[in-house]
């Protein structure tokens, strides 16, 4: 049976896993790729690393990052972040990730998405969204809108016709992360991510809110999410307590939810 | 000359992942760009992602149809495919209305969307057959990385090495001779997968 996923996911700010409140006041946790030891070790099923200063500083990804990070992972490695060409998405694969996200680059330019899925595959494209709740109008009828750029800029676009559109693109995944949860740790927005996952045909991954095992429980059993995103609860210093991967699997299987067992 | 696993590299595949796999267990592994770098080559992997065309069209424009079809189908060199690396030993696939190598009676078929999300991505169970898990002591029932759109039908089951579920059972990996395939992604399968690749090495290096 297809177990659920658990997606560690990592901002990184120079060689430094890093932690934001509210995109400001960082705290660098660790270096990346010693990250990323720790939680393979710890039976993560997948990994996401975001190089969060890449499109501020209008650069291309950090590739020694993905590279030293790569060399530490026998799971599948997501890289977003200053990722906006077909030649960034090749250097990114060769330098040992699977999978690409794409986020504003593919709003401003949607075709990066078929010309990715093209070349490499649809397995390697995932179109991550930003999506905010809103009052429901004729333009954006599912009542959650898309931005970008940090979530500062909004686009007038509904966010449940942009995934139904990203995936006839060609994208193989839909991350839908949840602007008005992100950084409460109070649970997923149980509402896109149902709506985001009747909508389309390809796995959807709930993002935003994750702060503690059972809302992992709550987005698994309430919605058709084929994996979720968790964070600060891995090793947050600003929260009361981190679980291991371990804990949240734990959970997960009390409450019937498949997944891979944890690693002895 | 030191004996070693060579890898086929080629454009959009996912070589570099499986030769950090390979450094990691310490087994002496090279990228092959053309068949001409070969040379001692002890055990050959053909990894794939992506389509069954793209795959068979690189395969063909770097030389490696006639090497593959001469040192591992009529001489036994060891081989081992993964994801893509497994359809194209079938007759044909249903993906760009592909001609593989047909080494394997079969076709590969798509996953049927209307009942399953399609990709099939994330870690799934994999059951090996009785016969061959007795074999291999490495090798043991476990849950494995997928992604894949298209499954194969073999015509001979006795070749089916492991299935998993999703729309229904699905042959997850074959073994035919020297030929052993999986379409589960070894070298992103945590510790169960590298104790596969380290299976297919050890036996092929000694």
């Amino acid at each position: 049976m297809l177990t659920k996923r658990l997606i560690a996911c990592f901002d990184v700010r120079g060689r430094y896993v890093t932690k934001a409140k509210q995109f400001q006041d960082n705290i660098d946790i660790e270096y990346a790729e010693n990250m990323a030891r720790t939680v393979y070790a710890q039976g993560i099923d997948e990994v996401i690393f975001y190089d969060i200063l890449a499109s501020a500083e209008k650069r291309r990804t950090d590739i020694d990052m993905v590279r030293r990070v790569a060399k530490e992972l026998f799971i599948p490695f997501t890289v977003g972040g200053g990722v906006k060409t077909l030649s960034d998405m090749y250097e990114v694969l060769k330098a040992g990730a699977e999978k690409i996200s794409v986020d504003s680059a593919a709003v401003r330019n949607p075709a990066i998405i078929q010309e990715g899925a093209l070349a490499f595959g649809s397995q390697c494209v995932v179109l991550s969204m930003q999506v905010k709740r809103v009052e429901k109008t004729a333009a954006i009828r599912s009542g959650y809108e898309i931005a970008i750029d940090g979530a500062r800029v909004f686009t007038g676009m509904d966010a449940v016709e942009w995934a139904k559109r990203g995936a006839g693109l060609g994208a193989g995944e839909i991350c839908v992360n949840s602007i008005d949860n992100d950084g409460t740790h109070g649970g997923y927005d149980i509402e896109i991510t149902e709506k985001v996952a009747a909508a389309v045909n390809v796995p959807v991954i709930a993002s935003g809110g994750a702060g503690k095992p059972e809302h992992l429980t709550e987005v698994f059993t309430k919605t058709g999410a084929s994996a979720a995103i968790i964070s600060s609860m891995l090793y947050s210093p600003r929260l009361p307590k981190n679980y291991t991967v371990a804990e949240i699997k734990a959970e997960l299987e009390r409450a019937g939810v498949a997944v891979r067992p944890h690693v002895k | 000359m030191t004996k070693y696993i060579g890898i086929i590299d080629y454009k959009a595949g996912n070589s570099p992942s499986v030769l950090n796999a390979l450094q990691r267990l310490n087994i002496e592994a090279r990228l092959l760009a053309a068949p001409e770098n070969a040379g001692d080559i002890a055990g050959i992997i053909l990894p794939g992602v992506g389509s069954a065309r793209a795959t068979m069209d690189s395969l063909r424009e770097n030389g490696w149809i006639d090497f593959l079809n001469d040192r591992v189908y009529k001489n036994g060199l060891p081989f081992l495919g993964i994801c893509v690396g497994l359809q194209v030993l079938f007759e044909h696939s249903e993906e760009g209305g592909t001609d593989c190598l047909g080494w394997l009676k079969g076709k590969v078929k798509r996953f049927d969307d209307k009942k399953v999300r399609v990709p099939h991505i994330g870690w799934n169970g994999v059951k090996f057959s009785a016969q061959c898990t007795m074999r291999d002591a490495q090798v043991k029932d476990d849950y494995f990385y997928f992604v894949n759109s298209y499954y194969a039908v073999p015509k001979d089951g006795s070749i089916v090495w492991a299935h998993t579920d999703y729309d229904g059972a699905f042959c997850s990996a074959v073994r035919y001779k020297n030929i052993t395939a999986t379409q589960f992604h070894l070298e992103k399968s945590g510790e169960a997968g590298l104790a596969v690749l380290k299976e297919f090495a050890e036996r092929a290096l000694t």
